[in-house]
């Protein structure tokens, strides 16, 4: 302890190409806890997107990733709980499986790479619970947010299946609710809170994602929450940036604004919205800040 | 009813569930005893009329290999795999249908979304195309360059895996599709 923490960041797809509010306040609050970020020395995308045509196809994908990852012998961090998830699944299916590894790695070698199963994969929200640690958090809190109550969703890849991730509870979710209330801001329950948001197959039908969108908002908006909390960017894509798209289509008006977790944390720990993205963000958060 | 079961009958392919149980994910089929935990737990069932797991796998156990693996539904899985965590009987359920979706997808039977997504792999490393003025806006937003891809060295790692007849019959245009809504 003490000693300032060092991840390998494994940043995915899904940020570069839409989500910046999220790495823009991530890279803000970790530098500011004493988390050290080293750049992936090459990248690909994790491979979950591309399971669906072969899971071979994936396990290479993310097994490149991980080989890349062992050289620098740091643990990799990901804002995405899905490329965690999948990072995680391929290094465990691939050490009890020493045939499999073997044929992965005849398809690596082609590059120079291998995988040896060196090294773990953490989630953000896994780095703040169990490496920072609540209490450390809690003292960089300079702005408690007392006024406001925000429901949580943790997304699904974070916990499920749990047979390969198990750090978090998929049916009783606790890590998104522990890190909001050390903000200072109550957590708020509600219903279907461990609902999926839809995004892998925004593409294949809109109708059934933005019904999930849909339903998500109205729960949260019973339940009286100021904002929606999450912490992947595929739920925040579908919660935030295609809230207008499914008020259009139900005729609706949601106006839930929505936040990266780490968008919350800056703020508790006095930064600026400016610094944080939150000029990204479409639903704008005015009634939070006012608040605040 | 009578006429679709004589129908289906004749395209009944015995063989088909122990393809499915020799892939990785697909091993437990036979243990499913259709209680319909699955469909009844599906976030996508809720919404949409044609989805439902349980049938899914009842129609893989007895081998309706081309009406399951020609159909539009198999691919609205939104692998969330809720359906894997409460399965009284350790069915992977959502693993399952990944299995159906690569055999679908083996034959050519491929939604246009995919091989778009496949073809920006390739060419990018990244399933998407960062277009410039995001990759420009980096630099505004003090965030570091994106971490290079060894473009040559992930396609040689994808030697052998079909990547060009996954693509057969992707369109340039399609490269515009949307991919987040």
């Amino acid at each position: 302890m003490g000693m300032s923490q060092k991840y390998l960041f494994y940043l995915g797809c899904a940020i570069p190409y839409r989500v910046s509010s999220y790495e823009v306040s991530a890279r803000k609050v970790l530098e500011k806890l004493g988390v050290e970020l080293v750049e992936m020395p090459e990248f690909n995308c994790c491979g979950l997107p591309l399971e669906p045509l072969s899971h071979e196809l994936m396990l290479i994908l993310s097994a490149r990733n991980l080989a890349v990852a062992e050289q620098t012998g740091l643990n990799i961090l990901t804002l995405c709980p899905g490329c965690f998830s999948t990072l995680r699944k391929t290094g465990k299916t691939l050490k009890e499986n020493k045939a499999l590894k073997e044929e992965i790695n005849r398809h690596l070698k082609e590059s120079g790479l291998e995988f040896k199963g060196g090294i773990e994969v953490k989630h953000i929200s896994q780095v703040l619970v169990e490496d920072i640690g609540l209490d450390k958090i809690k003292k960089a809190i300079v702005k408690p947010l007392r006024n406001l109550k925000l429901a949580g969703h943790s997304g699904c890849h974070l916990s499920r299946p749990k047979k390969y991730i198990g750090f978090e509870d998929p049916e009783n979710p606790r890590v998104l609710k522990m890190l909001i209330s050390v903000t200072g801001a109550k957590p708020v329950e509600y219903l279907g809170e461990t609902e999926c948001c839809g995004s892998t197959i925004a593409a294949l039908d809109d109708k059934v994602s933005l019904s999930l969108v849909r339903e998500k908002l109205l729960h949260v908006k019973e339940a009286g929450a100021d904002a929606l909390i999450t912490i992947c960017p595929a739920c925040h894509m579908m919660y935030e940036a295609n809230q207008i798209r499914a008020e259009k289509m139900f005729g609706e008006k949601y106006g839930i604004p929505v936040l990266h977790y780490t968008q919350l944390l800056g703020l508790a720990m006095g930064m600026q919205p400016g610094e944080l993205g939150f000029d990204e963000l479409r639903v704008k958060p005015t009634k939070i800040l006012e608040k605040i | 009813m009578a006429e679709e079961s004589i129908s289906i009958s004749s395209k009944i392919d015995p063989k088909f569930r122990y393809e499915v149980i020799r892939m990785p994910g697909g091993e437990k089929l036979l243990q499913c005893f259709q209680c319909g935990t699955c469909t009844s737990d599906c976030p996508v069932a809720r919404f949409s009329d044609k989805y439902r797991p349980r049938k899914i796998i009842r129609m893989a156990q007895l081998g309706l290999r081309e009406k399951v693996l020609s159909s539009d539904f198999l691919w609205l899985c939104a692998s969330c795999f809720t359906c894997t965590d409460r399965c009284p009987q350790g069915v992977e359920v959502a693993s399952v249908i990944r299995v159906l979706k690569n055999m679908a997808a083996a034959e050519g039977r491929i939604p246009e979304v995919f091989k778009v997504l496949l073809s920006n792999l390739i060419k990018t490393g990244y399933i998407y195309e960062i277009p410039e003025s995001r990759i420009k806006k980096r630099e505004s937003l003090g965030l570091p360059p994106l971490p290079k891809v060894n473009i040559e060295g992930l396609n040689k790692s994808l030697q052998g895996m079909s990547i060009e007849s996954f693509l057969k019959g992707v369109s340039e245009k399609g490269r515009e599709a949307k991919l987040w809504v």
